[in-house]
């Protein structure tokens, strides 16, 4: 691990203004994904920001009847809040259904939204990689790609974005607050956080350098159905190959198709959480799974040897969407 | 007094891959060290550190408390699982310098030779090892398990959010950040069940 120097932040701003005036500097949180990449020198920051004491790990409830979680609450705490487990279950089932229970215990909110990819290039230093050294080459397109991305790719990067939280949290409409080295402070919907790797997959959020997450918000509860499906190699402890957050309102809806309406964000699958309107749409004027997956997977690029997981975003879509006309799954 | 300054230097096997300390001196200039104070087994600890020590690099190479084993280094086998603050987490990755104030039980804090915690009473009756490396983190994620359980924290396999049902499944899922690669995966369930249905 390369040398660092280390200061614990006093406040909000002031860790804003201490990462901002150093190019070279990270913040640190429960570090779970951080010193595991600094340990292989993929990041090798001179200057470490502990922002673990700002009071920032409590979950409020907001004016409009949401909750605003703090951007230090632990994936354990955030999952077992009885407000989370009764009104977002389906953030609940996202959280337990990622990492472990050690790791849950130190992640936090705002982390786990920053993790990177678990791409077997970005990790391995030998390897070209646009991500972890702009301009070297893709090593995965071509290479062992089995489970990277197959939405939203680049011929520069096909990494995913490992996280369950940020499904659910995309799923629910979360809105990420932020503040600058000058206090200013800023509300990014979830949906415009992540980006998508074009010509610069070293990028990952909107957040400019120094940018703290103060929070996380989530709307009023949205009621319905909520189910978190996650399909990966090893029932326990492994990142999805597909997974899909599902808020669904059963009903008879426009057609009859058994749904009234439906949010639904897929994880696996891209460098962000995916979600399609249209698929909504479909679902709602009463067409079926199928017609929904369709609209999912426009575009979609797979690799040879990731095609399988066309096929296997459709079924396990189709299994979340009978499972919630039959009102099985948490119903809010 | 600094635990620190009565280090004794280790000598390095020829051919043993460098211990985390060897490979931080061989790379870029150390910053400077930092004083730190944590309860480790109930006892007061202070440390001067380089920021890059993990918290288990200072248990074991510090305070000489080897008792939680460094597998993998990378959180993915959870032989260094340690309880901080009664909370279960992968000493590997974090910093020491991190846990300020904090209070870190280790397997030699839970129990001793000749008093063992319930839990370790109970690997030894069930024959929950083979070769022993992952034990102690085997043990103080298990200690954390039932706590976890009791305070009604879900699981992926939770069933009801509200109300987790006791059983090997949440066991097996609760305990799928230890990796046992003797596979002595019955006989730690069968000792974490002994445990519970004892404290029940």
């Amino acid at each position: 691990m390369r040398a660092f120097t280390y200061e614990r932040a006093e406040s909000p701003a002031a860790a804003a203004a201490a990462v901002a005036r150093n190019p070279e500097a990270r913040f640190i949180a429960g570090g779970t994904n951080l010193l595991d990449l600094m340990k292989l020198e993929i990041e090798a920051p001179r200057h470490l920001v502990d922002v673990n004491r700002l009071g920032l790990d409590r979950i409020e409830e907001t004016p409009e009847g949401g909750l605003r979680i703090g951007a230090l609450v632990r994936n354990t705490d955030l999952a077992a809040d009885p407000r989370v487990r009764r009104d977002y279950a389906v953030l609940s089932r996202a959280l337990v259904a990622g990492a472990s229970g050690q790791l849950r215990n130190k992640a936090t909110t705002a982390g786990n939204l920053l993790q990177r990819t678990r791409c077997p290039y970005f990790y391995d230093p030998a390897m070209p990689c646009n991500k972890r050294r702009p301009g070297s080459g893709c090593g995965a397109i071509g290479g062992f790609s089995r489970n990277l991305g197959i939405l939203g790719t680049s011929e520069h990067c096909i990494a995913t974005h490992p996280s369950d939280m940020a499904v659910a949290m995309r799923a629910l409409d979360a809105v990420v607050e932020t503040i600058d080295a000058e206090g200013a402070a800023r509300r990014i919907p979830i949906a415009d956080f992540h980006t998508l790797p074009g010509d610069t997959p070293e990028i990952e959020t909107v957040l400019r350098h120094g940018e703290f997450i103060t929070a996380v918000t989530l709307p009023p509860p949205a009621g319905g159905i909520h189910l978190y499906r996650k399909v990966r190699d090893r029932a326990s402890y492994a990142f999805a190959s597909v997974s899909v957050a599902a808020v669904v309102h059963p009903g008879q809806g426009a057609s009859g198709g058994g749904i009234a309406s439906a949010r639904l964000a897929f994880g696996g699958v891209a460098h962000k959480p995916w979600r399609v309107a249209e698929a909504e749409d479909r679902l709602a004027d009463g067409g079926d799974a199928e017609a929904a997956a369709e609209a999912v997977l426009r575009g979609a690029r797979p690799t040879g040897q990731n095609a399988y997981k066309l096929p296997l975003l459709r079924r396990t879509l189709a299994g979340v969407l009978a499972q919630a006309r039959q009102g099985r799954g948490e119903d809010r | 007094m600094i635990d620190d300054a009565h280090a004794a230097p280790r000598r390095q096997a020829p051919g043993s891959a460098m211990t985390s300390e060897a490979s931080m001196a061989a790379g870029s200039a150390a910053a400077p060290r930092l004083d730190l104070r944590l309860t480790v087994n109930g006892k007061e600890r202070s440390l001067r550190l380089d920021p890059r020590v993990t918290l288990l690099d200072a248990l074991r190479e510090h305070l000489r408390l080897t008792g939680s084993k460094k597998g993998c280094d990378h959180g993915q086998c959870g032989a260094c699982t340690v309880l901080v603050n009664g909370r279960r987490i992968n000493a590997c990755l974090t910093l020491a310098v991190m846990h300020e104030g904090d209070s870190v039980t280790t397997i030699e804090g839970l129990g001793t030779p000749e008093a063992l915690h319930p839990m370790q009473a109970a690997f030894v009756r069930h024959d929950g090892f083979q070769c022993g490396y992952c034990t102690p983190g085997q043990i103080c994620s298990s200690v954390a398990v039932l706590e976890e359980i009791r305070a009604g924290i879900p699981s992926h396999v939770t069933e009801d959010l509200e109300r987790i049902e006791f059983g090997e499944a949440e066991l097996r899922e609760r305990m799928s950040g230890n990796i046992c690669r003797c596979a002595a995966y019955p006989n730690i369930i069968e000792a974490i069940r002994e445990v519970q249905e004892q404290g029940a």
